[in-house]
């Protein structure tokens, strides 16, 4: 019978993704339940040595791949090696981040393992003894609880939603042939081009301040970059904003953009459609500055303040800075 | 060149979300329903491609008679021909199920290049194109950014978080699209007359020889958690608010 809660851990050029220790703590959580063991599978090239900050979160065992067909990443690649280790072992649970990478391996998976799968989840549980999982659908405007009747019983997390927690285990490394043959391998990562700009991703990130069309240019932006250096967070943009050329699409957040789950999400300028909603009602605290009090934003926000953005942020970066010093 | 696109009917992004009383599913009365905006991407990918090397561009839609409408739209924006799967036995189908079915249509026509939305804005599952993939047994490149056919070789741009990739693959393959590859077109008056001769098949379940066997499947539905109502901060003038505001972020929400 089926045993275990795998997750499949990801890392970028030698370093554990943050996702890795989301899907670690919530197998444990769910193993603890289930009084199972906690397996991870690591894949990559020249990756071992940082096996073992899996165990940190909960980890009993890490299968760890090392070859230079994983290195970078490549749907078939990954796919296979995943699918022949979970074959071999038959796990119960099997959970991968939802994040880019994540949703096009799970997808392929879902296909080689021939199971079903509940993607981009914000919660799962175990319910007397079977798994649950919970996500949004129709971009938030409801949810589901999904089950899974064949295994293993796949889940994707969003991103920065789970929390990470310690629980130190004496993992250990089991090394595993990942049985690729090159031939297979019909697609080849020809080039990685960097941003440069060292900020965190929309979809990872803890704070974001966001601007729409009240930010009325892309100058406008420089006030929500003084902001979002002093508190540490990614600037992001209503598709306004960005269908009129004043940001690029990657800052998108909505429907149509990225989902973000921050614990801050300040909204500039933005009125709040239902499809810019949709992107960000996941977050933990909502601001919202508008100087319209009618603008449906208000209506989601914690916090709202009804003036002019041009003059509030500026003070609010002046404040903030303020009291971080203290 | 032989050029399939995938496209779902959704409900449109305005429409509102009514869970049904038993949680049993969404109260489908009043809505308003589009193509998917991801596949509007990939549809008009195709035509382009189209247009550059010649060839057919087929469209396959899974769902109920309703689903005729979304066909025609794209057989008005250019593509040749369509493919309706159209069986009670697929209602509440997870993308297994789907893809099965879409997966046999498919097989029976020539194929080149597999065009699917990244996602479907309603349930949101994103798996539809690389299940797909994996049942044809042909390579996937998901969600990207633009495109770019050689010959049997094919070149994309996938944003990841951070970064770039640009990604080679061979032909066959499906191609996910992602917003940002292109402006579709809309549909002209003429297409929208051309549209009503062009061929369309209609397949059911039985006819494709593909069995129902749902994997994943949705117990319950339920509203979104309510957001309690939230505090709009009261001040004179723009520099009391923003600093009441920050103050309540540090001691109240305590996250700054
Ligand atoms: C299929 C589809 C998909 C879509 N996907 C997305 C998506 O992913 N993301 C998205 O964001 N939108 C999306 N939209 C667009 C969406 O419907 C809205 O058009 C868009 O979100 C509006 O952006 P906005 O709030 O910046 O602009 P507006 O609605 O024009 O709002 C601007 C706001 O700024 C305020 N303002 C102006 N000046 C100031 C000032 N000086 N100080 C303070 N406040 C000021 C105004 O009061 C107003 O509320 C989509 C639409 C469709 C049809
Ligand atoms: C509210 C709800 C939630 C659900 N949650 C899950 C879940 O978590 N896991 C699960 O496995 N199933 C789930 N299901 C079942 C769901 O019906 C299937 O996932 C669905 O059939 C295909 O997935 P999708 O619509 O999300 O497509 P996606 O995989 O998001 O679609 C990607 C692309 O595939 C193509 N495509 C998808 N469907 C069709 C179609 N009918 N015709 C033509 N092309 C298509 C389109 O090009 C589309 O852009 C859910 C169903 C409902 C009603």
């Amino acid at each position: 019978m089926a045993k275990g809660v795998w997750i499949v851990a990801e890392q970028r050029d030698g370093t554990m993704r943050k996702i890795s220790f989301e899907l670690a703590s919530t197998a444990r959580k769910l193993a603890d339940q289930l009084g199972e063991e906690v397996c991870a599978i690591l894949l990559g090239s020249g990756i071992e040595g940082i096996a073992g900050e899996l165990s940190k979160y909960g980890v009993d065992k890490v299968y760890v791949a090392d070859n230079a067909a994983l290195e970078p990443y490549t749907t078939d690649a990954h796919a296979t090696a995943i699918a022949k280790v979970v074959k071999e072992n038959d796990p119960s649970i099997l959970l991968l981040g939802a994040s880019i990478q994540g949703k096009d391996l799970s997808s392929r998976l879902v296909g080689k393992l021939a199971t079903g799968m509940a993607t981009d989840c914000t919660d799962v549980k175990i319910v007397d003894g079977k798994f649950v999982a919970i996500r949004p659908m129709y971009a938030g405007k409801c949810y589901g609880e999904v089950v899974i009747s064949s295994t293993p019983q796949m889940a994707s997390l969003r991103p920065n939603v789970f929390p990470i927690v310690e629980n130190p285990k004496a993992g250990t490394v089991v090394k595993f042939d990942p049985g690729l043959d090159p031939a297979q391998l019909k697609t080849k990562v020809l080039e990685v081009q960097k941003d440069t700009s060292g900020k965190v991703d929309l979809t990872e990130a803890n704070f974001i301040v966001s601007g729409g069309r009240g930010m009325k240019g892309p100058e406008g932006y420089q006030i929500l970059e003084g902001l979002a250096d002093v508190i540490g967070a990614t600037v992001g943009a209503s598709r306004a904003a960005v269908d009129a050329g004043w940001r690029p699409l990657s800052d998108q957040v909505g429907q149509t953009g990225k989902v973000v789950s921050p614990n801050l999400y300040i909204a500039c300028g933005i009125s709040g459609a239902i499809q810019h909603l949709a992107g960000m009602s996941s977050s933990k605290y909502i601001v919202a500055i508008n100087k319209d009090p009618g603008a449906p934003i208000f209506t989601k926000a914690d916090y709202g303040v009804v003036d002019d953005l041009f003059k509030v942020v500026p003070e609010l970066t002046e404040a903030c800075k303020k009291l971080l010093a203290e | 060149m032989n050029i399939v696109a995938c496209v779902k009917q959704v409900p449109d992004t305005e429409a509102q979300i009514k869970v049904k009383p038993d949680g049993s599913g969404i109260d489908e009365s009043g809505i308003k329903w589009v193509m998917n905006p991801y596949d509007e991407y990939g549809l008009e990918e195709a035509l382009r491609l189209k247009e550059k090397f010649g060839g057919e561009v087929t469209v396959v839609s899974l769902g109920p008679a309703r689903v005729m409408e979304t066909i025609r739209t794209a057989l008005a924006m250019g593509a040749d021909k369509g493919i309706h799967i159209c069986d009670p036995a697929f209602d509440g189908a997870d993308a297994y199920t789907t893809a099965t079915a879409l997966a046999a249509a498919i097989a029976g026509i020539p194929h080149d290049i597999i065009f699917c939305g990244q996602r479907a804005i309603d349930d949101d599952s994103g798996q539809v194109g690389s299940v797909l993939a994996e049942l044809l047994g042909i390579p996937q490149l998901t969600i990207v950014t633009k495109v770019d056919v050689d010959g049997m070789s094919i070149k994309v741009i996938r944003p990841i978080e951070g970064a770039q990739l640009l990604i080679e693959g061979t032909l066959p393959c499906v191609v996910t699209a992602q917003k940002g590859l292109n402006e579709p077109r809309y549909a002209s008056l003429p297409g929208i007359m051309k549209a009503k001769k062009k061929p369309l098949d209609t397949k059911d379940a039985a006819a494709l020889g593909v069995t129902v066997d749902v994997k994943a499947k949705v117990a319950r539905f339920i509203p979104p958690p309510a957001r309690a109502a939230g505090k709009i901060i009261g001040g004179d003038d723009p520099t009391t608010k923003a600093a009441e505001l920050a103050r309540l972020l540090r001691e109240e929400a305590k996250v700054i």
